[in-house]
């Protein structure tokens, strides 16, 4: 039987990054994966026949391009399309679009409202300036706060470096953003009731947290902060659906002679005598290595799959309580042709980027209250694509694919989740959509309605949330998953944490699984093999 | 011409103007009503008199201290216990570090007893940081710089490492998960999470409400919650203001504060006089202050729109109500109406009724904290009556279409009928009444937005961006213009730390000009 020096459970894109670069630094490396197709939530299938469906994750912008570059998985087959627009359906017919040209954004923002127009070129230089400064701690491990090791106390120093550069005001300006609503922080900028309301529905994505909740500007950066093409702020579609991230990376890891096995379900992390010894299978069998990382969220890893003696009662409890709220549904949707959307100017180029069907701060602060109440939406937030309009591969020639993210859609709602609650819920997205496009009902070949409970199910993301856990103040940078953890390591010697419950938390990112892989070659005093945060300009 | 014109004889302002007098200062103080007090003082129903500020924590043995009030004969008064009120009946006393009640798991109970605790060590460590103002966060002086390398080293060492974790973890929290965390008791989450939002414009889920916690225990810290400590302050204060040499002057509404070559030169009354002043300290809220009484004109364009910015919609209405009788509330004694009564039977149910006020409405169920003044205070109403005072959350200063006598009797209504539900036949008993809501209290006491706390005390309202940047240290941008109400650091509540570390601020720049 084949030793390994390091196992990673689950082949999301973090295990498959994290892998990859264990492997690339030599370490004999092994992806364990539950499900017989690989990618976690980057994954892309075929459902329909004829159609390939991303199920979970459906764009791509937050993908470091260190890792992108430092694994070559352009080589490797990884294409981003980049997305040019995104829009939002007002009720009185009319629409807001927002297009990467800056010269066609500034004329459609002065249709709305010369003012905003003009407050736009403020708003993006200031979220320009956020991106970048917390772009720096991407790639980078938290210091801990109460640790005076010189590593974390360098850490600090790296921080307040970081801080210095900026003057008095935005040092506040930060704080401020930091804290704020996304509603009250656009408002700082924005009066028109539609701007306001496309540029905040980023920002409750994923989130149990609604357009007034504080805490949620920062959010925006979460989904502002991608890079396509050196773009910050764009989005891309990978060609042949998200899967092919997870396909690229686990070509990258094969390259470099890691294994990945597929079926392969670990129901255990074996410990011994305060060290790591491997993993146990569903199936009885045991693989031996070192090194133990799990991609898993910390909720699973600590109460699921070690055994309670392994985990100190402190950090069990912690694990329990780690927040993760499902919140979000999605649907996906085969059609028989392009649906019409007689708000737009024929040969409109929205209909290729992200649209959205919520044109009040208001709606959206309803669809939240609802979802507080263990209700789906009634009027959700969606975020609609039809990425078949770039990649062929997506669809039979002239048919189309539909990927609808709807926020918010509860966990249980009241009496739990049937298949005719789920017909409703898919029903709420549909009808809403269908009243922007008078055929789209026509045009529906097949549905497929995923709630909170499907995404858990199939991807092992618990309550189906897309981050891995809630991304609020107490649980970021040196609190993400919990104080004490936030530096990759698990509670005994040889075990390690690296998914989107890690920092710097979820998104297609690729950065939690690259930090867990530095911090590993670390403590094993390996020469590093993941990449340096590109620089600015 | 004289030293300092102080704007306003509420708490903060008269605790200002003590302080500025005693360090040798001539002060005129200068109060738009005809009794001084600002929003603590007392209201006038009929026969009946309400405090305003019917429960409070008494103030800091610092502030008591340095003001003398104990020459004035200062008296917090007897202490209030807190009952949170069940709909059946089913109540939990909360006296100190105890929390009681039948319903009630030993489990619970234990982990009030440690929760409480716990957040008092919090409290501890964070105290100091609210006697002084906020440090700047770059171009510090040595002094700030020193003070924040204390506060790291309080919390790292006198926290300890474990400890300092869980403080960071949850100062940016909402109170949900971290009453989740701790109790099973809904209703005493319940209870909890209601003073923790109390007077805020916040539901328990947002961000930011166990900071406005930690701020509520650390006034706790001085002393248990007293119904008297408010009454009796603004009883005491300017009589220590007297004894200082204040000139205080009532019914005297200030119309503008003269600013010339960007420095403050004095204030012009509503009848059209001017007192000359070389520094004009305002409690008055940071929008009146800056954006009425000096104008945006005089001020840098960025700042003001900042300071229009400031969230200060007032989101809680105070009803009063004489009765001719002491009610019954299901389950609970005649003696226990000596104490606060909380109704927030969950936290859900708390932020269901902080939903509505999102959209210019107010709940069918509001939260409620309920106050009989008269028990502690008899003269203040009719031998035989009983005068109840409730703060009723959430209350939206703009209401959909507007406040008019009409929506404020539907209001007053559903209060009455909640009371019913708890106190069987209580409105039968009611002889008088008034709703004031946010708006009444804006315009009654000239306070932005009708909000306590003189602006929301968010996480993005808090500290060095109290009221705004620019005037987070008290100084504003104008030269010889102070702020000292509540608006500042460190907030609302009757504590008087904002007009004490005015006072101290403005005394300090002064001696080194």
């Amino acid at each position: 039987m084949a030793t390994y020096d390091a196992i990673v459970i689950g082949a999301g894109h973090n295990g498959l990054t994290n892998a990859a670069f264990l492997a690339r630094a030599g370490l004999r490396t092994l992806v364990l994966e539950k499900n017989p197709y690989i990618g976690g939530a980057t994954v892309s299938r075929e459902l329909h026949p004829g159609w390939k469906y991303s199920n979970c994750s459906y764009v791509c912008s937050l993908f470091r391009p260190e890792i992108y570059q430092a694994l070559d998985l352009g080589n490797h087959g990884l294409k981003i399309v980049p997305l040019v627009s995104s829009m939002t359906f007002k009720q009185d017919g009319d629409f807001f679009g927002s297009y990467q040209n800056p010269h066609v954004r500034r004329r459609e923002l002065m249709r709305h409202s010369p003012r905003d127009a003009d407050a736009a070129v403020r708003f993006d230089a200031d979220l320009m300036r956020w991106c970048r400064l917390i772009r720096a701690l991407l790639l980078r491990t938290p210091p801990d706060p109460g640790s005076l090791r010189p590593r974390d106390l360098g850490e600090w120093l790296f921080l307040l470096r970081r801080f210095h550069d900026l003057s008095e005001s935005q040092l506040y300006e930060f704080c401020r953003f930091f804290t704020l609503s996304i509603a009250e922080y656009l408002e700082n900028y924005f009066e028109n009731e539609t701007i306001l309301a496309h540029y905040s529905g980023g920002s409750i994505i994923g989130t149990g947290l609604g357009v007034y909740s504080p805490g949620t500007a920062y959010v925006l950066l979460h989904h502002a902060m991608g890079e396509v093409d050196g773009n910050i702020g764009a989005w891309g579609f990978a060609r042949g659906g998200m899967g092919a991230v997870a396909d690229a990376l686990a070509s990258a890891c094969k390259s470099q002679g890691g294994e990945i096995r597929t079926d392969a379900e670990v129901v255990g992390i074996r410990v011994n005598g305060r060290r790591t010894r491997g993993v146990e299978l569903a199936s009885g069998e045991t693989i031996d290595a070192p090194v133990v990382v799990s991609n898993l969220d910390p909720r699973r890893t600590f109460t699921k799959i070690m055994s309670p003696e392994d985990v100190p009662p402190a950090l069990a409890e912690r694990a329990e309580r780690f927040r993760i709220r499902g919140s979000s549904g999605k649907l996906n949707i085969a059609l028989d042709g392009m649906p019409s959307f007689p708000a737009l100017p024929s040969g409109s180029p929205l209909t290729l980027g992200h649209m959205h069907f919520t044109d009040t701060l208001e709606r959206l602060e309803r669809a939240y209250d609802d979802w507080k109440d263990d209700r789906w939406s009634a009027d959700p937030y969606t975020d609609t694509l039809i990425p078949s309009q770039y990649d062929p591969s997506l669809a039979p020639p002239g048919k189309h694919m539909m990927s609808v993210f709807v926020q918010y859609c509860p966990v249980t709602p009241e009496g739990g989740w049937d298949a005719a609650k789920r017909t409703a819920f898919g029903d709420t997205v549909i009808n809403q959509i269908a009243q922007y496009s008078p055929d789209f009902k026509d045009r529906l070949l097949h549905v497929e309605v995923r709630t909170p409970n499907e995404i858990e199910h199939e991807v092992g993301l618990t309550e189906g949330n897309i981050f891995q856990g809630e991304l609020t103040f107490d649980q970021l940078l040196f609190n993400r998953p919990f104080p004490g953890y936030a530096r990759y390591r698990g509670p005994v010697r040889g075990m390690y944490l690296c998914s989107s419950a890690t920092h710097p938390g979820g998104g297609v990112m690729g950065a939690p699984g690259c930090n867990a892989a530095r911090e590993i070659l670390r403590d094993l005093r390996r020469p590093d093999s993941t990449p340096e945060a590109f620089g600015d300009d | 011409m004289t030293d300092a014109v102080v704007i306003g004889a509420g708490h903060n302002g008269l605790v200002c103007a003590t302080l500025l007098a005693q360090a040798g200062m001539q002060v005129v103080c200068v109060e738009q009503a005809d009794q001084p007090g600002g929003l603590a003082r007392r209201r006038v129903l009929g026969d009946c008199q309400v405090p305003m500020a019917h429960a409070a924590f008494p103030p800091g043995p610092e502030l008591v201290r340095e003001l003398r009030l104990d020459a004035v004969g200062f008296q917090p008064g007897p202490t209030l216990d807190t009952i949170a009120l069940g709909r059946e009946g089913q109540h939990l006393t909360f006296s100190g570090d105890e929390v009681s009640g039948a319903a009630l798991k030993d489990s619970d109970r234990e982990a009030y007893r440690q929760f409480r605790q716990a957040y008092a060590r919090f409290g501890a460590a964070l105290r100091p940081l609210l006697l002084s103002p906020p440090p700047r966060l770059k171009n510090l002086p040595g002094a700030d710089l020193k003070a924040l390398v204390r506060l790291a080293w309080r919390l790292r060492f006198g926290l300890g490492r474990e400890q300092l974790g869980e403080f960071l973890r949850v100062v940016g929290a909402n109170m949900r998960d971290v009453l989740e965390d701790h109790f099973e008791n809904p209703q005493l989450r319940g209870a909890l999470a209601a003073d923790a939002v109390r007077g805020h414009s916040a539901g328990p889920y947002a961000p930011g409400t166990v900071w406005t916690w930690l701020l509520r225990v650390i006034d706790s810290l001085d002393g248990p919650l007293s119904a008297l400590a408010a009454d009796e302050l603004i009883r005491c204060l300017p009589k220590a203001a007297e004894n200082a040499g204040v000139d205080l002057r009532l019914a005297s509404p200030v119309a503008n504060i003269a600013v010339a070559d960007n420095q403050a030169r004095g204030i012009t009354l509503a009848d059209g006089s001017t007192i000359e002043a070389d520094h004009v300290v305002s409690s008055a809220d940071p929008i009146t202050t800056l954006s009425r009484l000096v104008g945006a004109p005089q001020l840098d364009a960025m700042f003001a729109h900042r300071v229009a910015q400031i969230r200060s919609a007032g989101a809680v209405a105070r009803v009063h109500l004489v009765l001719s009788e002491a009610p019954t509330f299901t389950g609970l004694s005649d003696a226990n109406l000596d104490h606060r009564l909380v109704f927030a039977p969950s936290v859900r149910a708390l932020e269901r009724a902080y939903n509505p006020i999102k959209y210019g409405a107010f709940s069918d169920e509001p939260a409620l904290e309920i106050v009989f003044p008269t028990r502690h205070q008899p003269e203040l109403a009719p031998a035989g009556q009983t005068v109840l005072s409730a703060n009723v959350m959430y209350v939206p200063y703009r209401l959909k279409g507007g406040w008019t006598d009409a929506r404020r009797g539907e209001l007053l209504d559903r209060v009455l009928k909640l009371l019913d539900s708890l106190a069987p036949g209580l409105s039968q008993s009611v002889l008088s009444s008034e709703c004031l809501t946010p708006a009444d209290i804006e315009s009654i006491y000239g306070v932005t937005g009708g909000h306590w706390h003189q602006g929301e005390v968010s996480l993005h309202q808090s500290l060095m961006l109290r009221p705004v940047y620019g005037a987070a240290q008290y100084a504003t941008p104008v030269a010889g213009l102070y702020l000292c109400g509540a608006g500042c650091h460190p907030g609302g509540g009757v504590t008087g730390w904002p007009g004490r570390n005015a006072a101290r601020q403005l005394l300090k720049r002064r001696g080194a000009a």
